[in-house]
């Protein structure tokens, strides 16, 4: 457990439930970042543009304060290209992503958000483990 | 505007979260994701900070007849466990599983993550324009907003 920055990770927690409160109070919209991305269309475009928008420009505000975070990606162009058809296929197949189901579903009590993020950690965690530790060692 | 000005708000403190959080590295999550390896518990301590704090909005915005700066509150549609929502996680987690990117953390990393960052989000995108295609194929009746 080297790498565990509880401070860091329950205050950045904090704030990414806090843009949730407020993108409901204000717009009446679930922050969910597959939803913002995938519900697009031609007379709803506004919000989700703006929302994407400061969620890009955020980072760069962070790196010109307090240095460019880290960002470390391991996998090849053939597996980003997999795990990206599968993430986007399936967060919208199944109505949402860690912050749609993980964060807002959960905070609502959703039974859909409780079995979908079961669901994904398990699916997620299982992967790790066979690329890690079975497959490629 | 003030709507756009609120999205634009809460996009800033989302990306932020991400950012603090160590959330936009991609390593730092398959570092939470790996059991059996070197785990790293920060990611369930977001999850933990994040859902009450939106939890307490909700709690707010339930004696309201409306939001703020929009007409109607516009929550999930669909209700009950199906099997969509059980495949689609599914799908999801292994994508997830394989590179360490969910959808929040590749868009707001898109500055930093070079190349790959940008051919996740155009794959993941194209994933998502394959299921608008496939679910209107598929789908007879039209679809409510």
């Amino acid at each position: 457990m080297e790498n565990f920055t509880p401070v860091p990770a329950a205050i950045g927690g904090a704030l990414i439930g806090l843009s949730a409160a407020l993108l409901w109070i204000t717009n009446g919209r679930i922050a969910g970042i597959s939803g913002i991305l995938g519900g697009a269309s031609g007379n709803d475009l506004g919000w989700r543009l703006t929302f994407l928008a400061g969620l890009v420009a955020a980072p760069l505000l962070y790196a010109v304060a307090a240095g460019a975070p880290a960002v470390a990606i391991q996998a090849g162009p053939a597996t980003l290209v997999v795990a990206g058809l599968l993430v986007g296929f399936g967060t919208r197949l199944g109505g949402g992503c860690t912050s749609g189901h993980g964060v807002c579903g959960l905070a609502r009590l959703s039974r859909r958000s409780v079995v979908a993020t079961s669901l994904f950690m398990a699916a997620a965690a299982a992967t790790v483990f066979l690329t890690r530790h079975v497959a490629g060692g | 505007m003030p709507r756009f000005l609120a999205a634009l708000a809460s996009g800033l403190l989302f990306g932020l979260g991400l950012t603090v959080s160590g959330m936009i590295n991609p390593a730092k999550v398959l570092g939470f994701l790996d059991l059996a390896g070197a785990w790293d518990p920060s990611l369930a301590f977001v999850m933990a900070a994040a859902i009450p704090v939106a939890a307490a909005g909700f709690a707010v915005a339930r004696h309201r007849p409306a939001p703020l700066c929009a007409p109607a509150f516009s929550g999930p549609a669909r209700t009950g466990v199906d099997s969509r929502l059980v495949i689609g996680a599914m799908l999801f987690g292994i994508g997830w599983g394989l590179v360490g990117y969910c959808p929040g953390p590749a868009v707001a990393s898109l500055a930093f993550g070079g190349w790959q960052a940008a051919v996740f989000v155009a794959a993941m995108l194209a994933g998502m324009g394959a299921f608008r295609v496939l679910d209107r194929a598929t789908t007879p009746r039209p679809r409510a907003a």
